[in-house]
């Protein structure tokens, strides 16, 4: 299996852009990687999107986006694993590039959610519809449910909850690109709407318009163009039941740990080796059970563990430094890509004011649905 | 959903019909093809029991677009008496009486109404006992 190495990255701002469609998003940041990579054609291109018929009644939008992007008649395919859809296509760029099936591959995410007229229907579609969202039962709902067992269960509580969401607050407030620049404290965080109890509004991601864009190269070629070398070391996906109530454990999360098993052993690394990490925080408790499946903190520790400060820049193990999926915004398929970005600039030493001082390996985790299926990537800088 | 759709699944949401794995002897609700135990295709039918208890549950304050109406709602996971899981709304209830743990019997109630003249699907939801 040949390496493979970044060659560039473009992000759109994650905002509300009504003054911009999808193939807008998509081409902004696509045209930004190219410049980044000083490449104006590629191989082939993998685009992430969850659900781009039901956010904006667009299909098909592989050949679409490649020919508003000028690349017409290249391979060039939408995938999709629910909310992971980004890091998805980030997965199949790496294959085809370790595979030696292509040479500069594009691979990118791509959401325009402000379109459309019922997103939290259009998201629930992510669960199992005839069996969990038929009944009335939301994201936010089935993220609730999560958090009450892992109260019951550990006594995490609410203001540990409420403490992952003014740590990403924190740090979107140092990222240009994120759609909330601004801190929050905890009681804003506590008393803010309830959307479905224990979580509250600032408890979960935002509907966000955006795009990413990461082109992929052998690490040879990726040598001989960048200063700063950075490298995929471990990818790894796995999947789960659909339901949650299908699981025997209600507070874990078994393609995030399989996932990310896969991804030390493929880099030959472990917990203590990783410096940074963007984990899937779509709610705040998705922070906390993912931190623990990727082995950063012991299973039921992970409210005292943020609340103590280990998951903040200058902590144990700084998590979501971009402000994660709360602060930084969440366009459902982008946000995969965005997060190996982030990581990407961590790396390279562009985080600017919320950057990791020496950051040499960085992990991104994304998953979909309640955690039905899950990517997680190793990257390393490459001396 | 299509009128099809609601038909396709009368008997399992009226009367919680699923099925018993004759190799492993897993229960299963809704009925498969391949069990996601030991991956068997022979089953016999199993009613479910209509009793069992909330293993976690969330009263939804910003729900669906078709609660719209009814909110705020509670969801539940309820643990049925075979230890068959699943999720649906706890009805007839002040939130503040829902717990983990409480025991719940199954009521037939309406789902959803498939737009303003499509069919009405009905099923099962929960109610404290």
């Amino acid at each position: 299996m040949r390496e493979v190495g970044i060659l560039g990255i473009g992000l759109t701002r994650f905002k509300e852009h009504w003054d911009k469609s999808l193939r807008d998003l998509f081409v902004e940041a696509a045209l930004k990687a190219f410049e980044d990579a000083k490449v104006s054609k590629i191989d082939s291109m993998y685009v992430g999107s969850m659900s781009s018929g039901l956010f904006d009644n667009q299909e098909h939008i592989g050949p679409l986006l490649a020919d508003y992007l000028g690349v017409k008649n290249i391979p060039a395919v939408r995938v999709e694993s629910a909310c992971a859809s980004g890091a998805i296509a980030l997965r199949q760029g790496f294959i085809e590039v370790a595979a030696e099936i292509s040479d500069v591959v594009l691979v990118g995410g791509v959401e325009k959610m402000t379109d459309c007229e019922d997103v939290t229907g259009a998201l629930a579609a992510a669960a199992d519809v005839e069996n969990e969202a038929y009944f009335g039962a939301t994201f936010p709902a089935l993220y609730a449910l999560m958090a009450r067992a892992h109260m019951d269960r550990y006594g995490t509580t609410r203001e540990q909850l409420a403490s992952v969401s003014v740590k990403s607050h924190k740090n979107g407030a140092n990222n240009p690109d994120a759609q909330f620049q601004r801190k929050v404290s905890l009681d804003t965080v506590l008393n803010s709407v309830m959307v479905a109890d224990p979580l509250t509004l600032l408890e979960c991601s935002p509907i966000t318009d955006g795009a990413a864009a990461i082109i992929l190269a052998p690490l040879d070629i990726v040598k001989t163009m960048k200063e700063k070398i950075v490298k995929i070391s471990g990818s790894g996906v796995a999947s789960d039941t659909i339901a949650l109530h299908s699981r025997k454990d209600i507070t874990a999360l078994d393609a995030v740990r399989i996932a990310g098993e896969k991804a030390y052993s493929m880099a030959g690394k472990k917990p203590e080796d990783i410096d940074v990490c963007e984990v899937h925080d779509c709610f705040a408790i998705a922070e906390l059970i993912c931190i623990e499946e990727l082995g950063f903190v012991q299973k039921g520790k992970s409210g005292v563990f943020t609340e103590e400060g280990n998951t903040e820049i200058g902590g144990k193990i700084p998590i979501n430094t971009s402000g994660g999926l709360k602060a930084k915004g969440h366009p459902v398929g982008a946000s995969g890509i965005a997060q190996a970005i982030e990581i990407y600039k961590q790396l390279t030493g562009n985080a600017g004011q919320r950057q990791v001082a020496g950051a040499k390996i960085g992990m991104s985790q994304n998953m979909g649905g309640t955690g039905a299926s899950c990517a997680v990537h190793i990257m390393e800088v490459v001396e | 959903m299509s009128t099809p759709k609601v038909w396709r699944k009368r008997i399992e949401r009226y009367r919680l019909s699923g099925q018993k794995c004759r190799s492993c002897g897993k229960v299963i609700f809704p009925k498969r093809c391949v069990c996601p135990e030991c991956g068997a295709k022979e089953f016999e039918d199993l009613l479910m029991p209509d009793t069992g208890k909330i293993v976690t549950y969330t009263t939804i304050f910003i729900g669906a677009q078709f609660m719209e109406h009814n909110t705020p709602y509670v969801i539940a996971i309820i643990e049925l008496d075979n230890g068959v899981r699943i999720t649906t709304q706890v009805v007839d209830v002040n939130p503040e009486e829902v717990s983990s743990g409480k025991k719940v019997h199954l009521v037939f109630r309406k789902l959803q109404a498939e737009g303003k003249t499509g069919v009405i699907a009905y099923g099962y939801k929960a109610r404290l006992v």
